[in-house]
């Protein structure tokens, strides 16, 4: 018999529904994982267990009373970048010591509104720069594929936690393959929606621009649903799509493939990249083709720029949004000598060698005299990056592309080289920077380790990506390691 | 200041506005509360929070662009401007630097020898303020910070250095405030900092084009000490050049009771504030109906209404300068005049005794302890010929006072003009009686005597005789 936390988040939502199982059920079977696995993955930083059963036993009362909600019942990881109210959110540094936000986000507030349980915050890179979760100040989360591998960044935590059954589904933030990535590194399914779907309120900002929530999960029919269950629009952010939510796990099999023109860019398939993954992409397209989608190849000519775009554009937010950690109202103080040394003192230790490399670059880039050879170029770049999308659109629906170049390296094999570790992002920076909608889909396995697809669709048609991605989901036949 | 020498001035205006909630999120943007009580996690600079823009601000601006004649640009953007400061949240402020929502414009200023001069402007700007910081407080000397401020909307209005002198710098003040005012978005009060005031002073030889190295002073809390502050500032740079120094581009302070300014920051000290686009907000597009609709909402504006004074009541360039230049004081003339009280001497109560009392006492006119109709009233007891005007000046002073009506302290005080011929005369015949050696001494022409008849007769009357008719009946019977 499947044990209960191997069931998917939509059978465990029906389960709960139909009261076969009730909420603290499932809470203390999670719960039990977690207990039984953190310390080999790390996957939570702070475990919120009290809440959790408390939030259980709510929706326990609830769905008796039947009024069950979305996923009532349905225990999920958040990333420590969400403020939850009166819980510790510390974005993984040092620098957030004890922080425990007044106020919750409007994603994870719209999840507890749709029944979800919190069962913790979930390790990450320090405020989400990096892609293995090593610079994490908890230590890093660990890959449960192999334990001697990273499960990704930033939302490694996220990802290992959903992958290894802590979870039914995990909230993830992308900014530059920060949902996508880990998602392929662990063998799961990880969507970065359409810029402005999901309300920024209460994320901990890295790159405003840039930063997008989404959800992570083992189908892609919960990662539809827990989509449907977090985004919406928000009067409290700006950016925020001014849009219905739509019922993106309803119809998920309704996408005729016949005729579905999938774009492969050429750009791509580059040295670096894994051949075997290649083959894997390659794969999954044949399916495709083999139930009457055309293939086209398509060229996105700017793709090389997108790395070093990427490294103008977010350190010059991220440097202005960090300013704010000043130890002077909440989180890390470490006195000195007089206001100067304070900030000097509390800045230095409160932050990791990482985020003060992208501190000191996004500086520089901003500073008089380099502005414009950066800042300006970098945004201009950007809008080439964001025309080629729209030129590649005229002609396919989707595009196909691999996630990663590699699956998931050892721990500490590019914690030397920051270029190395930039280029891991390769393929996931460009649909960031012109803010369109990315999932990564498992594709299969190389030498044992999960690889991803990327299938990257027009601004906002996320239902769409999500359609195309079920359809890959079932002819892909991948399946996740059971837990021990 | 010497004669062959001319000050170049431009002036920085931050002007609060006054909406009720603050320019990115929802607290209070009152003045004077407790300290850090008008704060919510924006304000406070919180992890993750986001701001969201004021639109009632916007409108603000849209108004004094309109105001000014200036240019109001459909798409305009917020920046971030990136400083550390403990009274400064976020580690940086959101401001507009290279898409300001207003560009152009003109503020027209009359000087005291009557001529006028625009003013232009080059650009205003939407800003948030910072929070307030007081040093040295209590015995441990510490520094307190007070977030109520941090965010309140600012207006940042920049002149063209077209100023030449301190009396132009303080008319264009006090004209700018007047216009802030009359449009409602800023209660344009110096002292309590909800408009400040940042001075450029440069200074050359007449006759010549070129800008020389400029000083920008800082604290000027009040017209009186920006004015001054200039006067200051020209007299130590012309006292440099004269001795063959140099000007260093710096920040200065005005010590007011020092009557000096000092080097606060010099240029090597300036901060690169690396502005950028602030990424949180999308650029502001501005549709034509909306600045249509604000159009129909504008007040009129001083220079408006000194127009209509002139001609609608007939009065000098002068009074109606004076009398609009306040939007208290023309709504008080005109409820005075009333549509029927003559427009002239309703000007002159007003700027006379009324401008004087309000002064004496340290009030605004919207503190006046009389309202227009009061005020109204005793004119009326005027013109009808109830009491005289000389009468009119104690009563005015008793309403001053307390707010009592002029009918009730006339009649109180029995001060109704005497208007009866028949006891006016009674009066003169007595007096005649008693000193006939001055009626003699009148009909000898020595008609200075005259005057000690009119003196004796408002003796009698407690100065309630109608003035016209004693005059009259006197002269009837001192010639016999």
């Amino acid at each position: 018999m499947t044990s209960l936390i191997e069931l998917s988040l939509k059978e465990v939502a029906d389960k709960l529904k139909n009261r076969e199982v009730t909420a603290t059920e499932v809470t203390k079977a999670c719960l039990e994982r977690i207990k039984d696995r953190n310390e080999q993955i790390n996957a939570y930083v702070h475990l919120t267990e009290d809440k959790a059963l408390d939030m259980a036993s709510q929706c326990d009362k609830r769905i008796k009373e039947g009024n069950a909600r979305l996923i009532g019942g349905v225990p999920l990881g958040i990333k420590d970048i969400f403020c939850t109210k009166g819980d510790l959110t510390t974005v993984c540094s040092h620098i957030l010591d004890g922080f425990r936000p007044p106020y919750e986000s409007t994603v994870t507030e719209n999840l507890w509104k749709s029944g979800a349980v919190m069962l913790g915050k979930t390790n990450m890179d320090e405020f989400a720069m990096g892609s293995s979760n090593e610079t994490s100040y908890y230590g890093p989360a660990r890959n449960p594929w192999n334990l001697d591998c990273v499960p990704g960044g930033s939302s490694g935590g996220s990802a290992a936690a959903v992958a290894d059954y802590q979870c039914f589904g995990a909230t993830g933030t992308d900014t530059g393959g920060s949902i996508r990535q880990p998602a392929a590194f662990n063998g799961i399914v990880g969507m970065k929606p359409t810029y402005g779907r999901c309300s920024r309120y209460g994320v901990i900002a890295f790159a405003s621009s840039l930063d997008q929530a989404g959800p992570m999960a083992r189908t892609v029919e919960d990662t539809a649903l827990m989509l449907r269950c977090m985004s919406g629009y928000d009067p409290m952010d700006s950016t925020s799509a001014d849009l219905a939510i739509e019922a993106y796990d309803e119809g998920l099999a309704d996408l005729d493939l016949k005729g579905l023109k999938i774009g492969l860019p050429k750009e791509y398939f580059m040295e670096g990249l894994d051949p075997q993954i290649a083959d894997l992409v390659k794969q999954a397209v044949k399916r495709f083709e083999e139930q009457g989608a055309e293939v086209k190849e398509v060229s996105l000519p700017h793709t090389d720029a997108a790395v070093a775009t990427y490294y103008v554009v977010a350190p010059a937010e991220a440097a202005a949004n960090l300013s704010r950690y000043d130890g002077m109202r909440y989180g890390l103080r470490v006195e000195g000598e007089n206001l100067m040394d304070t900030y000097e003192r509390t800045r230095s230790e409160g932050f990791g060698w990482e985020v003060k490399r992208r501190i000191m670059i996004g500086n520089y880039v901003l500073s008089s005299g380099y502005y414009d050879a950066y800042y300006t170029k970098a945004q201009k770049v950007r809008s080439l990056i964001s025309q080629d999308f729209k030129n590649a659109f005229e002609d396919v629906d989707v595009i196909f592309a691999p996630t990663t170049p590699t699956t998931a390296f050892k721990l500490g094999e590019n914690s030397d080289d920051p270029v190395q570790m930039y280029m891991n992002d390769v393929f996931t920076l460009p649909a960031s920077l012109a803010g369109l909608p990315a999932i990564s889909v498992p594709a299969g396995l190389v030498e044992g380790m999960p690889a991803g697809l990327q299938i990257i669709g027009k601004a906002f048609e996320d239902k769409k990506v999500l359609q195309v991605a079920y359809a890959h989901e079932q002819m892909c036949g991948f399946e996740l390691k059971k837990p021990e | 200041m010497r004669q062959d020498y001319e000050m170049v001035i431009g002036l920085e205006v931050h002007a609060q506005l006054t909406t009720n909630s603050k320019l990115f999120s929802g607290s209070s943007a009152e003045f004077g509360a407790e300290p850090n009580t008008q704060t919510c996690p924006v304000d406070l600079g919180m992890p993750g929070v986001l701001p969201v823009l004021n639109t009632r601000a916007v409108d603000m601006g849209i108004k004094f662009g309109l105001a000014i004649d200036a240019n109001i640009n459909r798409v305009n953007r917020f920046d971030r401007k990136n400083y550390f400061y403990p009274d400064l949240p976020k580690g940086y402020q959101i401001s507009q630097m290279d898409y300001p929502i207003v560009e152009g414009g003109y503020v027209d200023i009359e000087l005291e020898d009557g001529s006028e001069k625009r003013i232009n402007v080059t650009r205003m700007h939407l800003e948030e303020d910072a929070g307030k910081s007081i040093h040295d407080l209590g015995e441990d000397r510490h520094s307190h910070v007070d977030l109520n401020r941090a965010g309140v909307p600012l207006m940042e209005i920049v002149s063209e250095p077209e100023l030449r002198t301190a009396e132009e710098a303080g008319e264009y003040l006090k004209k700018l405030r007047s216009i802030l005012r009359f449009l409602e978005v800023c209660d344009g009060n110096m002292e309590q900092g909800s408009m400040r005031c940042d001075a450029n002073v440069s200074v050359r030889k007449k006759g010549e084009d070129k800008l020389n190295t400029r000083v920008e002073i800082k604290n000027l809390n009040s017209i009186r000490n920006v004015m001054r502050a200039i006067e200051h500032e020209a007299e130590r740079q012309i006292a440099i050049y004269e001795y063959g120094g140099e000007i260093d581009q710096e920040t200065r302070l005005w010590d007011a009771t020092k009557n000096e300014t000092r080097t606060m920051r010099s240029k090597e000290d300036a901060h690169d504030y690396r502005y950028f686009p602030c990424p949180d907000l999308l650029p502001v597009r501005i549709p034509e109906d909306r600045i249509e609709e604000l159009k129909k909402e504008m007040p009129e504006l001083p220079d408006q209404k000194k127009e209509r004074f002139m001609k609608e009541y007939g009065l000098s360039k002068y009074d109606a300068s004076v009398l609009s230049m306040q939007r208290a004081s023309a709504n008080f003339y005109e409820s005075l005049v009333n549509g029927n009280r003559d427009a002239k001497i309703c000007a002159n109560w007003m700027m006379g005794d009324f401008f004087a009392a309000l002064n004496k006492a340290g009030k605004d006119i919207s503190e006046s302890p009389i309202s227009p109709e009061q005020l109204g009233e005793l004119m009326d007891l005027i013109s009808e010929g109830t009491i005289s005007g000389k009468i009119a000046k104690t009563v005015f002073e008793e309403m001053f006072e307390t707010s009592r009506s002029a009918k009730a302290i006339v009649e109180e005080k029995g001060l109704v003009q005497i208007n009866d011929t028949g006891a006016i005369e009674a009066i003169i015949e007595d007096l005649m009686q008693q000193s006939p050696e001055n009626v003699q001494a009148f009909r000898e022409g020595k008609t200075k005597v005259m005057g000690w008849f009119v003196g004796q007769t408002m003796k009698a009357t407690q100065g309630k005789a109608n003035p016209a008719m004693v005059n009259q009946i006197l002269q009837q019977k001192l010639q016999g």
